[in-house]
């Protein structure tokens, strides 16, 4: 007698189960399949393209910029008949839910171990950078953040690691921006002369003083702006983003840093690749490099009308100068054991 | 929440509900259950475990004591411990006001204990970093210490122990005790030796939950601690920052260590439960 | 002793909900109109809404037949069931989002073979709503079975004598001596339905306009310095929450004696 509840129940529930299966589906953004009627050499500029949906999976920062780079696209002929379904969000976790299935066409992450993560998983051609750029669609360097008026004067990395000073920078291993950061601080040193010892003893004072490691940039920012810390490390867009938030900062581009570059691709999974292409092809473009420089961005093709000074620091370099990020990243970032690690655990002797 | 484990203390035989055994409907019935907690529960959470003992038992130990997850570990139990004892007695203190005592604004009281419930994690850690950050508004400044996280998980955790005494409390027969101070017991004997016992299974029960809630605890937390990694960094970040680095194996070790914690200790109240219950 | 507690939760609970809003209306209500009606807001809020739908209706179904399982019914394992309930809470929501996705990812083996036949689980409306029931697993349980086991089972044995079928027993004697907790525990449900993020981060996608809850949208306007979007939404579902829980403990008889 008391199985009848049981039984009425798993009936209705299997019923709600699978009707939310269903509904589920109608709702969920798989990606469209507009078919995509075979046309001839669409992809010159200026030709009208099949109507299509594309999925855009990009870091947080440039949501603004890509907000305002589709609507630019939208009125190009190319980009007349073509919708966007977007995404944003922290570039390791975007990179990630690609690789774990996420629908994308065209993807952008903050560095290039996040597309590299993609080549790995077979949704992005190996020859994804082959272009003139690299892979990259925008650039930015690594600065120093300081509150209005640097009412502390920093000046350069040497007043980063001076006693009483606390410099905000995010954890390395849970987030990309930090790793900018990181190379930043190291590079500098090797470029100034320094050897790799001294490279990495200039990471520990430097990370002696670093109070707090939040767990993302955008965190990060957030605990400065917050009140803490006298400086904090940072890209350039991020400082210029926050200050055209009304946020109370001011930034110094030190003589010595390194050029952040991020990287753009389209996967090899979309059923869209005319459509994909033309995107990032426009993404290329003086226009939408424009939209990217009022955002803060460091345009990757040159003639571009900026409103931001963009200076060019004397003693820039590149993530290649310090060997690429596959090899900088199990150098420096392997969790298992690498100069990071020991930096960190130092750290966390030290104070006990 | 009400307290769930009671109602399996009492022994199996002379209970008041009947007995059923192993009937069809009841078969049905438990292999629904099953399938459902399976697909739900059981196989997602098998399969980070089945990723921790991936590359072998040994890759296994190494990941789940590797010194930082260690760290980790260690300040996440400690934390939980702290807090879910803090919880044992306030919450039964806040639920003994809610249900002995009257006052205007009792039952808006009473409905705001829910509100960590409904609060984002991650807008409570925001506000909590507000008020106890730098620019701390009261002028308490708690962010970035231990002090704080314990702050963050004792907002999170405060239903839990109150919810589940409340009830029981709503049941205890005041003539007992009445009868206790008659006789010339005090009010603290009157609520060790007749108040308590009852609330004990009750009390167990809702610090279980608090403990397991401390332990799992991310989005609060990660935004008023320091997050320094070997100091006061949660096994939650921990875990993040793992998979972060692509490195799932390390990030399910340490994820399979808490949950064995957690089955421990909520193993280990249902047995206190039940032991008490037959010294009631 | 009163004061104790009410001065432990006003510092706890009062001064957090006073700074929020306080943040919320800093600038007046018009901006705070504004920015809820934003339709990616509006579909954010549209999303949350039917993953809690989904989520209370599914377990509480299910929560009320493991709470009679669990009461009525003795089996082997009866208390390893009950020890299992309680686990979803210790799981962290980073490992909830890692678990359902090692199982029902696109590359997963359930999730791909689900994939195969069309159905997607990973971010989607089936995996958010699976991430959801999995934290609020629980809650329905916990407040059923008490007072079955409160009741006890005279008047469903009587019912049966004079000829009632299971169905009927449990519609017309077991249902009602239950609403009070059942609504309990779908409220609280609902409540922890609508403020889960962490792991529906992991498992949503953040597809705006498509699979961004209320949640993400606190957290994306967060982090693009919107602060009075961000906080007019968290204020918003809060608010939800709170007005449901306040109306069950005004409408609930004190019927304990």
């Amino acid at each position: 007698m008391f199985r009848s509840p049981l039984i009425r129940f798993s009936a209705v529930a299997i019923v709600a189960a699978l009707a939310m299966a269903a509904c589920g589906d109608d709702g969920s953004p798989a990606a469209a399949n507009n078919s995509t009627a075979g046309t001839a050499a669409a992809g010159s500029a200026g030709a009208e393209l099949p109507a299509a949906k594309l999925s855009l999976v990009a870091y947080s920062t440039p949501q603004e910029a890509y907000e305002k780079i589709i609507t630019a696209f939208n009125a190009t002929p190319a980009g007349k008949n073509i919708t966007f379904s977007k995404s944003f969000g922290a570039s390791g976790d975007q990179s990630r839910a690609v690789a774990s299935g996420l629908d994308a066409d065209y993807v952008a992450f903050s560095l290039e171990p996040d597309v590299t993560r993609l080549v790995k998983a077979n949704l992005v051609a190996p020859d994804w950078n082959k272009d003139a750029n690299a892979g990259n669609v925008t650039d930015s360097v690594v600065v120093l953040v300081v509150r209005k008026g640097n009412p502390k004067n920093i000046k350069g990395w040497a007043d980063l690691t001076k006693p009483g000073i606390e410099v905000i920078t995010p954890n390395p291993f849970t987030s990309g921006g930090a790793r900018w950061n990181v190379m930043a601080a190291y590079g500098q040193v090797i470029k100034g002369g320094g050897t790799e010892a001294d490279g990495v003893a200039y990471l520990k004072s430097l990370f002696a003083n670093v109070p707090v490691q939040d767990d993302s940039a955008r965190k990060a920012l957030q605990t400065f702006t917050s009140g803490k810390g006298d400086v904090m490390l940072a890209y350039e867009n991020e400082a210029i983003f926050a200050q055209q938030k009304g946020q109370d900062i001011d930034y110094v581009v030190p003589d010595s840093t390194i050029l952040i570059e991020n990287p753009a691709a389209i996967t090899s999974t979309t059923k869209h690749p005319e459509q994909a292409k033309a995107f990032l092809d426009f993404v290329r473009s003086p226009q939408a490099q424009q939209i990217f420089a009022e955002n803060g961005y460091r345009p990757v093709v040159s003639d571009v009308e900026s409103p931001y000074d963009f200076p060019t620091p004397t003693g820039l370099f590149t993530i290649a100068d310090l060997g690429g990020w596959t090899d900088v990243t199990a150098k420096f970032f392997d969790p298992k054991g690498s100069i990071m690690s020991d930096v960190e655990a130092g750290i966390g002797v030290s104070v006990g | 929440m009400a307290d769930a484990t009671a109602t399996l203390s009492r022994p199996l035989f002379g209970r008041r509900s009947g007995l059923r055994r192993l009937n069809t409907g009841t078969a049905f019935g438990v292999g629904l259950a099953t399938l459902w907690l399976s697909l739900l529960v059981l196989i997602p959470l098998g399969a980070v475990v089945w990723r921790a003992q991936e590359d072998g038992l040994a890759s296994f130990w190494d990941a789940a004591t590797a010194p930082e997850a260690a760290a980790a570990i260690r300040l996440t139990v400690a934390s939980a411990l702290i807090v879910a004892v803090i919880n044992a007695v306030l919450g039964t203190l806040i639920a003994w006001v809610l249900v002995r005592d009257d006052f205007r604004g009792k039952r808006v009281v009473d409905a705001l204990i829910d509100l960590p419930f409904a609060l984002p994690t991650i807008v409570a850690g925001l506000v909590l970093l507000t008020l106890y950050g730098v620019n701390s508004p009261v002028g308490i400044e708690l962010a970035y210490t231990r002090a704080g996280v314990v702050v963050a998980l004792l907002f999170v955790t405060l239903p839990f122990v109150v919810r589940t005494v409340q009830p029981v409390l709503l049941e205890l027969d005041v003539e007992m005790e009445q009868a206790a101070t008659s006789l010339g017991a005090s009010k603290l004997t009157t609520f060790r030796r007749i108040v308590l016992p009852n609330l004990a299974p009750a009390i167990s029960a809702g610090t279980a939950l608090a403990f397991a809630r401390a332990i799992s605890e991310f989005g609060a937390t990660v935004l008023i601690s320091n997050n320094l990694p070997f100091k006061t960094q949660v096994a939650s970040v921990y875990i993040f920052g793992q998979i972060e680095a692509d490195n799932t194996v390390g990030a399910a070790a340490v994820a399979t260590v808490l949950l064995l914690i957690a089955i421990v200790v909520l193993f280990g109240l249902d047995l206190l439960q039940r032991w008490a219950a037959r010294h009631a | 002793m009163r004061f104790i507690a009410l001065g432990y939760l006003a510092v706890l609970i009062g001064l957090p909900v006073v700074l929020i809003f306080w943040r919320t209306f800093e600038h007046g209500v018009k901006p705070v109109i504004d920015s809820l009606s934003d339709p990616a807001v509006l579909h954010a809020f549209r999303v949350t809404a039917i993953i809690t739908f989904w989520t209370v209706l599914l377990n509480t179904v299910f929560g009320v037949g493991i709470a009679i399982l669990l009461v009525r019914h003795t089996f082997p394992g009866r208390r390893m069931l009950n020890v299992l309930i309680d686990l979803p809470i210790a799981v962290s929501p980073v490992v909830v989002g890692l678990a359902l996705i090692l199982v029902y990812g696109k590359f997963a083996p359930v999730g791909g073979w689900l994939d195969d036949h069309g159905i997607q689980i990973i971010f989607s409306y089936p995996g958010m709503v699976l991430a959801t029931m999995f934290v609020t697993l629980p809650l329905v349980v916990r407040e059923v079975a008490p007072v079955l086991e409160e009741i006890g089972t005279e008047q469903e044995q009587a019912a049966h004598t004079l000829g009632a079928n299971g169905f009927q027993t449990f519609r017309r004697v077991t249902l009602p001596a239950i609403r009070w907790g059942l609504a309990y525990g779908v409220v609280l449900t609902i409540a922890r339905s609508l403020g889960e993020y962490g792991a529906i981060a992991v498992v949503s996608g953040r597809l705006i306009g498509q699979t961004q809850t209320a949640t993400l949208v606190v957290d994306e306007r967060f982090q693009n310095f919107d602060q009075t979007t961000a906080y007019a939404v968290a204020v918003t579902m809060a608010f939800v929450a709170i007005i449901t829980l306040v109306l069950i403990n005004v409408l609930r008889p004190k019927e304990h004696s």
